[in-house]
């Protein structure tokens, strides 16, 4: 997922770099989510946010202070590592286990909303879901995305969208955060552009 | 019986010259011989040593014939330049006996490959408890004058004492296993830093030391000789020093192995002891029980002293300890595996490596004196007109790789597998017949 | 990635950190109503234990099933071992049965490496003869990174029969590792001669080993040590002249009462078990709120969930 920074752009036949959202942009589309949770959450009462890290993590964070900022609710914010849940392990050399942290009231009999930067095949989310299934029982779940980018592999979808981004299977979508990367922005590389 | 001209050798590393050979003596020397019903070896650029003798020996018969045979051991020597071996006296059932010496004799001859001499065993059953009938192995056929139960020590210093005077009767020598056995109860490897890293109760250096003292003092009182087998630490070479200053007639003899590995092998690490030797070897593997050996491998320090000492002539000959096993003795734990290490094929390359090329030294530690200190006539005398045609030509500048599938001995647990090792054994003759010719045994 | 855990020695600073870490996130799953992960899936661990040792074979076995491993229990007895199997043809019937890893224990020090050579799968070394123990040492560090929120910079005491403790082996090294300066406290018959010798003795830490020393005299460390760890001592040993008498013994090695109002008010008291209570230790002490006895247990699931994991959680070969 090597994706040179945007700011300088690539010559010919480089692989081409274009910024789908910049800053103020993702700003916006987390406003947007946050409004969207409370409209469809009635206010969000009896409501979680799981972020699901690395990037999903500081999302739900954020989304939990513009909640906060609207409407002067406190929701809840705690973080699902889905690591031990995945379906690639073996795939991989062994990953690296993040922490779990639900928050202090727990989830059971909540709504818990999963938050993640991402959604493509569907594949974590579905960890996501049997991750929860081990840590507690919520009335209900649904789940943020900053982007939806498509090529879903499995009968996943998101309950709210920040944006939705045709892409091709050779192409990548890059999100960095200032929490994690030091600047917000969401960038398509790769592909034929 | 074919007459051999050999062409152009070195005699012991001196200018070359041409050895007729005829009717089991060395017949003729000189530059320029010329006989045409003889056998002609190209012996350019080799060094003609008499043939090596081997103070100790494991042929395994009778009892383990599944690891080695008097026959298989005996090509192995002859493949390692070998005309006499002396046979290790703990078969099954124990060479205490006359019967037992002399049927290990009489292979010997039937192979025909190296003179077989049996060695007798010191105690019963090597027990440790009574005296065997020293004097029957002594008269019997097989002529036994050394007698050692090696693999165990005569611990008890009485029974050390009344076996080194008893066979002065008959001129014979005890050869001792220098291990004081309450010090080394269950050990497993030299006790020092790698033991203590690797858990495994260690075999200390004065437990040698300890008993070569003691006997050095006993041999002394009573003015016997004493040869001491194996010796393993630079302690034990201060020990004879000094008994040799003080005119004790004690002899000792050393492991090729000794002289060049370390206890670092055992951690899988490479540790040859060598300057020219081994930049590019290292084990494979950790606790590999190829490297299991009693006494065991010491440290670098160790390994120092006892390679100035053979030069210096402290300790007096190379002898391989040669110690096959079968498979099942050696793919296992390391503490249930058996110790001992061939060594019959891949001698003269570490003395090679150690003395090389001062073939003097080579000739007198590994023929010369321990033919002497074995009585064994006819053996390690310099190849001259008269003398018995035991001999054998060695190719100094080749190198090999040694390969354990490749060796004559029935067994595998040589320690130095893909090592390149100096030197090469072409040509190797017992009583003028060929054993080996081209590198290769005849029979 | 390591392949196997044969040694504390095998782990650099960072492996460790990393299996503690992850070990700590294990933790959680013990206090969930699911205590089971899927991570090993379809994975099959052997626990081949050639010696009695029910409370380890029960923490990997525990282990490995919250991990949703398979287990399979070999034990010596009542298997062909006792018919006189060898170690390599034992290697070779698991590895048929296609074991991804087996934990081993074994009387012979260096067996589970020399079992390494023979399989595909990992290999984790569940203490070998006097060698290694290198879980133990995993839990143990944990378990002091959980009491005192650090390991660089402590200074742990172990006690009692080194010579012959594959725990004292696995905790120099990985407490060297991770920073902490180990003291190693007995009587000089139980002290390894060369580590006495290279440590020197009542001296600072040498050049050779700066995290280690070597002191013969209990009550003189106490006062300055973050922990203690007390190793279990054979009686069989007195009657090999370690030491005179168990009561001897007890007398001037034993952590009783008055030798923990000694040690500083923050620092804790470890034993690996079993214990000989009246022996190495007083139920006193034992029992006491310093003690960790008891959480040492149940960290070693834990830590060898983490130690499997890792090992077995993804494609390392």
């Amino acid at each position: 997922m090597a994706c040179p920074p945007a700011a300088h752009p690539s010559p010919e036949r480089q692989p081409s770099v274009k910024v789908i959202l910049a800053s103020a942009d993702v700003q916006r589309v987390v406003d947007r989510i946050a409004h969207q949770i409370l409209e469809k959450t009635q206010g969000a009462a009896d409501t979680v946010l799981l972020g699901i890290p690395t990037r999903g993590a500081p999302l739900a964070r954020r989304l939990a202070a513009r909640i906060s900022t609207f409407e002067d609710v406190d929701v809840p914010v705690g973080v699902l590592d889905i690591t031990l849940y995945r379906d690639d392990l073996r795939r991989h050399a062994t990953r690296a286990v993040g922490p779990t942290q639900l928050p202090p009231g727990g989830i059971d009999g909540k709504r818990v909303v999963l938050v993640d930067d991402v959604l493509f095949s569907g594949r974590t989310v579905r960890a996501a879901l049997d991750a929860l299934n081990d840590v507690g029982r919520p009335a209900s779940v649904q789940l943020a995305v900053l982007v939806d980018r498509g090529h879903r592999e499995l009968p996943i979808r998101a309950d709210y969208v920040g944006k939705n981004i045709p892409t091709a299977l050779a192409e990548s979508v890059k999100v960095t955060l200032v929490e994690t990367d030091g600047a917000d922005e969401v960038r398509l590389c790769g592909g034929t552009r | 019986m074919t007459a051999y001209l050999i062409k152009n050798v070195s005699v012991v590393g001196g200018a070359p010259t041409d050895l007729l050979i005829r009717d089991g003596v060395v017949a003729e020397t000189g530059r320029g011989l010329d006989a045409p019903d003889a056998a002609v070896v190209d012996g350019s650029g080799l060094v003609a040593l008499p043939g090596l003798v081997d103070l100790h020996t494991h042929l395994r018969e009778p009892g383990r014939e599944d690891a080695e045979t008097v026959e298989s051991g005996s090509r192995a020597a002859a493949l390692g330049g070998y005309t006499a071996v002396c046979a290790m006296a703990n078969t099954s059932p124990v060479a205490d006996t006359a019967g037992v010496v002399e049927q290990v004799w009489r292979l010997g001859r039937q192979a025909g490959l190296v003179d077989v001499q049996p060695i007798g065993a010191v105690t019963v059953g090597l027990a440790g408890e009574r005296l065997a009938e020293l004097g029957a192995m002594a008269d019997s056929p097989a002529r036994v004058r050394i007698f050692s139960d090696d693999g165990h020590c005569v611990a008890d210093p009485k029974l050390m004492r009344r076996a080194l005077e008893y066979v002065k009767a008959f001129d014979g020598i005890i050869a001792q296993h220098a291990e004081e056995p309450r010090l080394t109860e269950g050990a497993q490897m030299h006790e020092g830093e790698v033991s203590t890293r690797l858990g495994l109760t260690g075999w200390p250096a004065v437990a040698e030391e300890a008993i070569i003292a003691r006997d050095v003092l006993l041999a002394e009182h009573v003015g016997s000789r004493l040869h001491v087998c194996h010796v393993s630490t630079a302690g034990s070479v201060e020990v004879l020093r000094q008994a040799k200053a003080r005119g004790v007639r004690v002899t000792a003899e050393v492991t090729p192995h000794h002289l060049l590995l370390t206890d670092e092998v055992v951690a899988g690490r490479g540790a040859l002891a060598s300057p020219g030797l081994g930049v590019d070897w290292s084990p494979t593997a950790s606790y590999d029980p190829v490297f299991k050996v009693n006494p065991p491998l010491r440290t670098g320090t160790d390994v120092a002293a006892l390679r100035a000492a053979l030069a210096e002539g402290v300790i007096d000959v190379v002898a391989t300890d040669h110690a096959p096993h079968a498979v099942e003795d050696k793919e296992c734990e390391w503490a249930y595996a058996r110790p001992g290490m061939l060594g019959l094929e891949t001698a003269l390359s570490i003395a090679l490596d150690v003395l090389g090329p001062r073939w003097d030294l080579i000739a007198d530690r590994m023929s010369r004196t321990p033919a002497r200190i074995a009585g064994l006539d006819g053996h390690g005398l310099d190849p001259a007109p008269g003398v018995p045609a035991n001999l054998t030509l060695v190719d100094p500048a080749a190198r090999r790789v040694v390969e354990p599938a490749e060796l004559a001995s029935r067994s595998r647990n040589t320690p130095y597998a893909r090592m390149t090792l100096p030197g090469r054994i072409v040509a190797t003759f017992l009583r003028g017949e060929p054993t080996v010719l081209d590198g290769k045994a005849v029979k | 990635m390591i392949r196997h855990l044969l040694s504390g020695g095998d782990l650099d600073a960072g492996t460790a950190t990393e299996i503690l870490d992850t070990a700590a996130e294990m933790a959680t799953v013990a206090g969930r109503e699911v205590k089971k992960l899927p991570a090993l899936r379809g994975r099959t661990v052997v626990n081949l234990f050639y010696e009695d040792s029910t409370r380890t074979r029960i923490s990997f076995e525990a282990a490995a099933k919250r991990l949703s491993a398979d287990v399979i229990n070999f034990s010596a007895k009542g298997s062909s071992v006792t018919k006189g199997e060898s170690l390599k043809d034992t290697a070779l019937t698991l590895q048929a049965m296609g074991a991804d890893a087996v934990v081993v224990r074994h009387p012979a020090s260096g067996a589970p490496h020399r079992l390494a050579n023979w399989l595909d799968g990992s290999v984790v070394n569940a203490g070998d003869g006097t060698h290694e123990h290198p879980t133990q040492a995993l839990l143990d560090a944990y378990t002091m990174r959980a009491r005192l929120g650090r390991l660089a910079g402590l200074h742990v005491a172990i006690v009692g029969d080194v010579l012959h403790s594959r725990v004292a082996r696995s905790n120099v090294l990985l407490l060297s590792t991770l920073g902490a300066k180990v003291t190693l406290v007995g009587p000089p018959t139980l002290i390894p001669v060369d580590w006495a010798a290279r440590a020197g003795v009542g001296s600072a830490a040498t050049d050779a080993d700066p995290g280690t020393d070597v002191c013969y005299d209990l009550d003189a460390v106490l006062p300055g040590v973050d922990v203690v760890m007390m190793l279990r001592v054979q009686r069989e040993r007195m009657n090999d002249s370690y030491f005179p008498s168990a009561r001897e013994y007890a007398r001037r090695y034993g952590l009783d009462g008055p030798r923990l109002r000694r040690l500083p008010e923050h620092a804790i008291v470890m034993h690996p078990g079993p214990m000989n209570r009246g022996m190495e230790i007083t139920p006193e002490v034992a029992d006491s709120p310093r003690s960790t006895i008891v959480e040492q247990v149940a960290n070693g699931v834990s830590v060898r969930m983490a130690v499997l994991y890792l090992l077995l959680g993804g494609n390392n070969r």
